[in-house]
């Protein structure tokens, strides 16, 4: 016999699941700072985020809008922006992953233990209001990172184009095919955005009352696609930006060469 | 025959204990058998409730080991041999006695949500509509109103806002209703103060303990955050709705 406080007790880790559900968590937190802490440290350096010779452009610095970057890639030419140019982008990346409903999910678990997980007792209490006030309320402007994040993603679109076509002419590396994987894992992010899934379609009840509302249930079916699958582009395309941009970096500063192909 | 021990819990909510069975348990046997076991052995005064036995009905749910669960769906055999397997109320009520806990909160939730009010007929013998159109509000009808994702819920079951917040059964059953295609009743008020939406924070839990499938989360509770988003939060949607009633006006 044990004391009925096995089943009643709340508190941080109060639970009878048996399994290790910490896991999870802890592995969330363990991924998502060691690619913050990278993308920090790469934001901020303002240096060796483009391979001139071969058009790679690191996906956090683009677009490059600062008078600071090459000339190559300079857009606008911000002349009044002292700091590293990817500092200017970083807030509408961070702002739309930040704001992401999958996001949402990892770190209020890992970060916040809001729960930890699930059937596992907390350490709040009763003075919980969500997302119904500041600043978490903020979490509701996702739509508008998403809107800027469909310009950054045409930009990132054209660098990949770009890298494989240097200074006019054909030509392709393994950072040319680095920056194609980057961005197909980038669009099926992006694609799998659920605010992007409500706008082209989820919003639509009745289809056939609808003005294009085959075309719009056909977008959303295809937007449910990447939905399902918005977790593991969330984590491939997380990683895999953070390693494109040590793989210019490298390719920039001569450390590495680029395995050229064509 | 192997033997197993549960520890099941025993009493009300102000005074109860985990007491230990030891049960012969079949292959093929699930949790609600072991249940039964005990009812008709050592304990005929075990309270359970139980309507169907095949997961339809969705009275038998619990927790096992600590996981809100259906009792009658959870096989014995997928716990590890020689581990004694926890049976616990579901902890987001109030318990009754022994496993049977007062869900009756959930049906004042579900009496606050806007009815279900279709157009008028499109035909004779009634509306036209093409499937289509419909999975959406056919996966939310498949909810057997288990309560355990209430249960998981933390809104619900660390921080207690049974009045502040709906509980994600009855975003599904708004979701069935909104997502209908000939419904026309708007919900968007309802969901954003009455229901709560706000308080959810998209843990998933309840999506993955739905013994239905329902993909609780993604397919109602987002989708419904971003309907009330497009009234309350999206500037450019309301200065288009003003724009337009200006135009109306004028």
């Amino acid at each position: 016999m044990e004391s009925s406080a096995a089943v009643h007790e709340r508190g941080l880790g109060k639970t009878l699941r048996r399994d290790r559900w910490w896991v999870p968590p802890l592995s969330v937190a363990l991924g998502l700072s060691l690619c913050g802490a990278y993308a920090t440290w790469a934001v901020l350096q303002g240096n060796y985020y483009f391979a001139e010779q071969f058009h790679y452009l690191s996906p956090f610095y683009s677009p490059c809008i600062t008078a600071s970057c090459p000339e190559d890639i300079r857009l606008f030419g911000i002349g009044w922006w002292p700091l590293s140019p990817a500092i200017l982008m970083m807030g509408v990346i961070l702002g739309f992953r930040g704001t992401c409903y999958y996001y949402r999910k990892a770190y209020y678990r890992a970060y916040f233990m809001d729960p930890p997980a699930c059937a596992v007792g907390e350490p709040w209490g009763e003075g919980y209001k969500g997302e119904t006030v500041f600043p978490m309320i903020i979490q509701n402007l996702h739509r508008y990172f998403l809107y800027a994040s469909v310009v950054v993603w045409l930009f990132l679109t054209y660098d990949t184009v770009m890298a494989f076509f240097p200074h006019g002419q054909f030509g392709m590396g393994l950072g040319s095919l680095v920056l194609l994987v980057n961005l197909f894992l980038l669009s099926g992010y992006l694609f799998g955005c659920h605010s992007l899934r409500h706008i082209i379609g989820g919003n639509v009840d009745c289809y056939s009352c609808a003005f294009g509302g085959k075309a719009r249930h056909g977008a959303w079916k295809r937007a449910s696609w990447f939905n399902k699958r918005h977790m593991g582009f969330a984590w491939f395309s997380l990683v895999f930006v953070c390693l494109t941009d040590l793989y210019i970096r490298l390719v920039s500063m001569g450390t590495i060469t680029d395995f050229r192909l064509f | 025959m192997a033997r197993r021990t549960f520890e099941v819990y025993r009493g009300t909510a102000a005074d109860g204990k985990l007491e230990n069975y030891d049960v012969e348990v079949e292959p093929g046997m699930v949790v609600l058998d072991a249940i039964f076991r005990i009812q008709a052995g050592e304990s005929p005064d075990l309270a359970v409730r139980w309507n169907c036995k095949a997961g339809k009905c969705g009275s038998c749910g619990c927790e096992i080991n600590g996981r809100p669960k259906l009792s009658c769906m959870t096989r014995i055999s997928d716990y590890p041999d020689g581990e004694s397997i926890t049976v616990t109320p579901m902890k987001a009520f109030p318990i009754i006695k022994d496993l049977v806990t007062d869900v009756s909160q959930n049906y004042r939730a579900n009496k606050k949500i806007p009815q279900f009010r279709p157009r008028p007929k499109d035909a004779e013998d009634g509306w036209r509509m093409y499937q289509f159109e419909v999975d959406k509000a056919q996966e939310m009808r498949k909810c057997i109103e288990c309560f355990l994702c209430q249960d998981v819920c933390h809104v619900l079951r660390s921080h207690g806002k049974h009045e502040e917040f709906a509980g994600p059964a009855y975003m599904v059953r708004t979701a069935a209703f909104s997502m209908n295609p000939i419904d026309t009743v708007d919900r968007i008020e309802f969901l954003k103060e009455t229901g709560g939406i706000g308080y959810c924070n998209i843990t998933k839990c309840c999506t993955e303990v739905c013994p239905e499938h329902i993909t609780i989360t993604d397919n109602a509770i987002i989708p419904l955050k971003e309907r009330v988003v497009d009234r309350y939060y999206d500037p450019i949607k309301a200065l288009v709705r003003l724009v337009r009633r200006g135009g109306k006006n004028g």
